[in-house]
This record gives structure tokens, sequence and C-alpha cells, in this order.
């Protein structure tokens, strides 16, 4: 993937060559048709119900236009979604709770933190683990195992144990995307920093460079491609752990509480809007992350 | 010339010794292997090498020819003799960095620029960021690669990538530089060019050069001197003085002193029985 990065310049997307983007559109028709049928299928059994309960005569079209306009559909359309979040960006200001930017906000900010939190402590175990033979032995075990518990058992937990410290807000969402996201760090950084070739390091020796130096000039700038893979991984992660991190606090804010309030009222759409945005939230994120890979990577980075 | 060390200079004149620069004694290297039966890649080798020399060593794979180079180099450790670089031990002067050496493959670091690669053992050195780029430069154009400093690795051909790869070697200002078959992976055309290249740059530097190879032609045509060595166990056969003149164009290997040479080596080799199996 870097190596298309460094080959190929960024024209590619503005040139938009037709070839290139009827795959995607296509794609895209396929997944808006599937999603019009599924909820016109799951929608049909409440939209029977109200059109009955309203006594007039109904056809077949109206069945099918009454499962697109529910109030509170099973499944939304993605129509619904659209308006219900371009209204939310659109009609209140930044700083209010109905507009889903302000949530997206708080949710990234405690996604940014753990992913940098995750990204210490992660690079902090794979040193660990490359230089010191006993951690090598000891600690890859405990940071598998740490993996297989449940996020979502782990999260009131966390949350419990640091609000009783006197943490509360950003730290312990923090901490619960820090959980999730260090383990891909940890495994990307661990082959990263062993990625050097036999002869790179050979030549460090014949300059008989310290390990420090060693480290520095070779191991690190090595492991940068692997770092940036893992932090793929992570920033998509952070964010599903921020929203996690979101709901037990019955929080205020965040997309995570947004998700829990649309689910105390049956808001169906409000839900999915926020998904929307939460998807949203995660591209974008990525797409930084992309453009600072070629900016730190560049050239060189073509491997 | 101003001779540091008292012990290398003749008591009597006050001129330096001929000392040689590498000098190896009954030097063996043994691998101990899990099946328990250990290889032996050096057997008792004598190898004196002295200042200004091209040497080469040339053999079959496995008969130690690397294995030697790494020793000098402090890469491996003997297992029994003797050896000193500079009369010191291999360790010492790999930490006095008096050796530059040269891979099998360039080696480069694929995220600095050429130029930035020749710099990296001088930034170790702790020169000056000044002086570090006006030497990159300098041995980047020795070895005619004027105008790549910018560019990465990737974006130079093989023979260019192996000759950033000894302009690297030779920023470091070595007396003594090994190079473990540099050309190997090349093409013959690209091979031919570097070979006229490495043999100019060694009379201009007078540079001692130890230089291993599996190719007569080629030892035949940049040494002065040919250690021909034989595999099972590692050792040296031969040592051939290489006396062509030391101005030398790839013409030469047309010469009947050429062919004989080449004919010397060859049968060195058939008498390790190089060409069995």
């Amino acid at each position: 993937m870097t190596t298309e990065a460094g080959t190929v310049p960024p024209r590619r997307w503005a040139s938009g060559r037709l070839a290139d983007a009827v795959p995607v559109l296509v794609t895209t028709l396929v997944v808006l048709i599937l999603w019009y049928a599924g909820a016109a299928w799951l929608n049909l059994p409440q939209a029977e119900e109200a059109l009955t309960r309203s006594g007039k005569p109904f056809g077949g079209l109206d069945l099918l236009l009454q499962t697109y306009s529910m109030k509170r559909p099973i499944l939304p359309t993605p129509d619904q979604v659209v308006v219900e979040l371009w209204g939310s960006l659109t009609g209140y200001p930044l700083t209010s709770p109905r507009n889903l930017l302000f949530h997206a906000a708080v949710t990234a900010q405690a996604a940014l933190t753990g992913l940098a939190m995750g990204v210490a402590l992660g690079t902090l175990l794979a040193v660990g683990i490359v230089y010191t033979r006993t951690l090598d032995a000891s600690l890859l075990p405990w940071v598998i195992a740490s993996q297989t518990v449940p996020i979502l058992a782990i999260a009131p937990m966390i949350v419990v144990i640091l609000g009783n410290l006197g943490f509360t807000g950003l730290l312990p969402k923090a901490v619960i995307c820090m959980y999730l996201c260090f383990f891909p760090i940890t495994v990307g950084m661990v082959k990263g920093l062993r990625s050097a070739d036999p002869l790179w390091l050979d030549l460090m020796r014949t300059y008989s460079a310290g390990g420090l130096r060693a480290f520095w000039s070779l191991r690190l700038p090595a492991s940068l491609p692997f770092l940036f893979a893992s932090l793929k991984v992570s920033v998509a992660i952070s964010v599903t752990g921020a929203i996690v991190g979101e709901l037990p606090t019955g929080g205020q804010a965040g997309l995570g509480a947004r998700l829990l309030s649309g689910s105390y009222y049956g808001q169906t759409v409000q839900i999915w809007a926020a998904l929307v945005m939460a998807a949203l939230l995660s591209v974008l994120l990525i797409a930084v992350l992309r453009g600072i890979e070629r900016l730190v990577l560049g050239r060189g980075g073509v491997r | 010339m101003h001779s540091p060390s008292p012990s290398r200079t003749n008591g009597a004149t006050g001129q330096p010794a001929p000392a040689p620069i590498v000098e190896a004694r009954s030097l063996s290297l043994v691998y101990p292997t899990a099946d328990n039966r250990p290889v032996t890649a050096l057997s008792e080798v004598d190898l004196t090498i002295a200042r200004g020399d091209f040497v080469s060593l040339i053999g079959p794979s496995g008969c130690g020819k690397t294995t030697l180079l790494r020793v000098i180099a402090d890469l491996e450790q003997p297992t029994g003799g003797r050896i000193t670089v500079e009369g010191l031990t291999p360790e010492q002067a790999r930490l006095k960095r008096l050796y530059g050496y040269v891979f099998q493959a360039p080696a480069l670091y694929p995220w600095r620029t050429v130029e930035r690669n020749v710099m990296l053992p001088l930034e170790i050195m702790g020169i000056p960021r000044a002086e570090r780029q006006a030497r990159a430069r300098e041995e980047l154009q020795r070895v005619g690669l004027s105008g790549f400093e910018r560019k990465f690795p990737w974006q130079l051909s093989g023979g260019m990538q192996q000759r950033a790869s000894i302009a690297r070697a030779l920023a470091l200002k070595p007396d003594l530089l090994l190079m473990d078959e540099p050309f190997g992976a090349l093409d013959e055309i690209t091979r031919d060019h570097l070979n006229l290249h490495l043999t100019q740059l060694w009379r201009s530097t007078g540079k001692t050069c130890v230089f291993v190879t599996h190719s007569i032609a080629e030892a035949v045509f940049l040494s002065t001197r040919i250690v021909v060595m034989s595999p099972r166990p590692g050792r040296i056969l031969d040592v051939i003085d290489c006396d062509l003149p030391r101005e030398r164009t790839l013409d030469i290997r047309e010469s009947p002193e050429f062919a004989a040479i080449a004919h010397r080596v060859r049968d060195g080799l058939k008498e390790g029985h190089s060409y069995d199996d």
C-alpha cells in the first residue's frame, strides 16, 4: 500500500477516470438497493398496522411508501438517515448537543487521546519484547490474553474504578481506547523493530555504533511502515472503544451517548445517523493518517 | 610519514617498518552445530596482507572466504589462532573504525537518500553536518554518482546502488577496504565497468583492499595477490602474486600474462577439488 502511495502521485483521484469510478458506483448502488429492500421488508408489519389504524383504504404502493416514512422504523432508509444527519449538522450550532459534530468531536478527542496512549504503551511493550529475552517469553501471552477479554465486560469496570479514583470524563474513555488499540501496535512494532535486514545491523556494527544509535538510526525507521499499518487498524478500533466507553457512563456527550439516548426513546433514525457519523469519523481519521504516513515515509517509504 | 606507534617504526632510521595491515596466524573458526558435527569454516589460516595491496580471496562456496573477511572485520570471532588488524585486535580496529566494509548487497537504508546513506557513518562519528555533507559529496563524486545525492536507493540501478555503498565505506576514510563479493549480483557488463572503476579507485587512493570473489577473471584483473581457498575445511591452498602492471585496462584480460595467472588460479582451485561434486 505504501508502494502505491509513493509511485502513483495523488492526482490519481483528481484525474477521476470513469473506469475507476464505475466499480465504486455499482457497489454503492447495490448497497442502496439492498438497503431499501431490507427497509421495506422489515418495516412492513409496522406500516401495515399504521395504515390499517388510519382506517383509509390503501394499495400496494401506499404500503411501500409508508414503510419508507415511518417515524420509528425498524430499519430507516438511507434518505431518512441523511435528512436526520443533515438537519443535525445544519440546524444547530456546533456547541449544541443536538449537533452530531459536537458529539463526534467529543468521541474523536477520547479516541485520539486513547490512540496516543495506546501507541506509547504498545511501543514500550514492543521495545521491551524485542530487547529483553525474558519479556519476549513472558509478556506476549499476557498481551494476547488481554485481548480475549470482551471489551464490553471490562469497559464498565474501568469506568467504575477510575471514577472511584476521581477520574471522570475523558480519561476513562481514553483508557478503554488504549486497552483496545495497544495490541495491534505491539504486534506491529515487534515485527517492525525486528524487520531490520541482518546486513543493515552488521553495517551498524562495522561503524561500532551503540545499541541506542542502532535503535534510532536503524530499528525505529525500519519499523515505521509497520507502525502505520498497525495505526490504521488501531484508529478504527479506537473510535469503537470511545463509543463503547461512552455507553456505561450514560454520558451526556459523544456518539456513544447519542446512540444510548436514541435507543432509550426508540429513535432509530437518530441511532443510524450517529452510526453513520461514527463511520465518517473513522474514515476521516484514517484519511488523515494516510496523509501523515505519506508525509513521514515519503518516497523513501517505498519498499 | 608520521607513525604514532613507536613499535611500528624502525629505531635505527626512524622510517616506518613495513608492518602488515592484516596478519593471521593459524586462524581457525569452528561453528558448533545442533547435531554435534561442528563445521570447520576456517582451518589453520596463515595470511599476511601488506599495506597498499589488493588481495582477492577466491574459492567455491563454503571455502570460508567470506568468513575470513568477517573475522577481519570482527563480525565473527575466531575460535583459534591469532589475528591482528593494523597491529590491533579486530575488535579494537572495529571500535576505532579503521576499515570500511562493502557487503554483497548494497544494504542502503531505504528511508534515507543516497547522500544521507553515505553520511550515516559520519553522523555516528559525530562529525559536524557541513563537513558530513562535503565528505559525502566528495565520495559520491569519486564513484561517479554526482547528481544522485537526493535520490532514494530504489531510484538507482543495482550497479549504482553498489557504488553508493562503496562511497559510504570510503566516507570513513579507512586505509583498509573490505569487500564481500560486491559485484556478485550484477550483470557482466556492469561488473566489468565497476571492476575498471574499482581498480582506478584503488590506484588513486592507495588503500589496501581485501576482496572476496568467486570469479577468476575478476580476481586476476583486480588483484596484486590472489588467495586461493578450498572448502571442507576452509583453508588457504595457494597465494599467487599477480604481477601485472598496476595500471590496468579491460584489454589486459586478453594478454598471455593474464591467461597464465588465471590458469594458475584455476589449477589451484582444481587441486582443492573445487570442480568435484
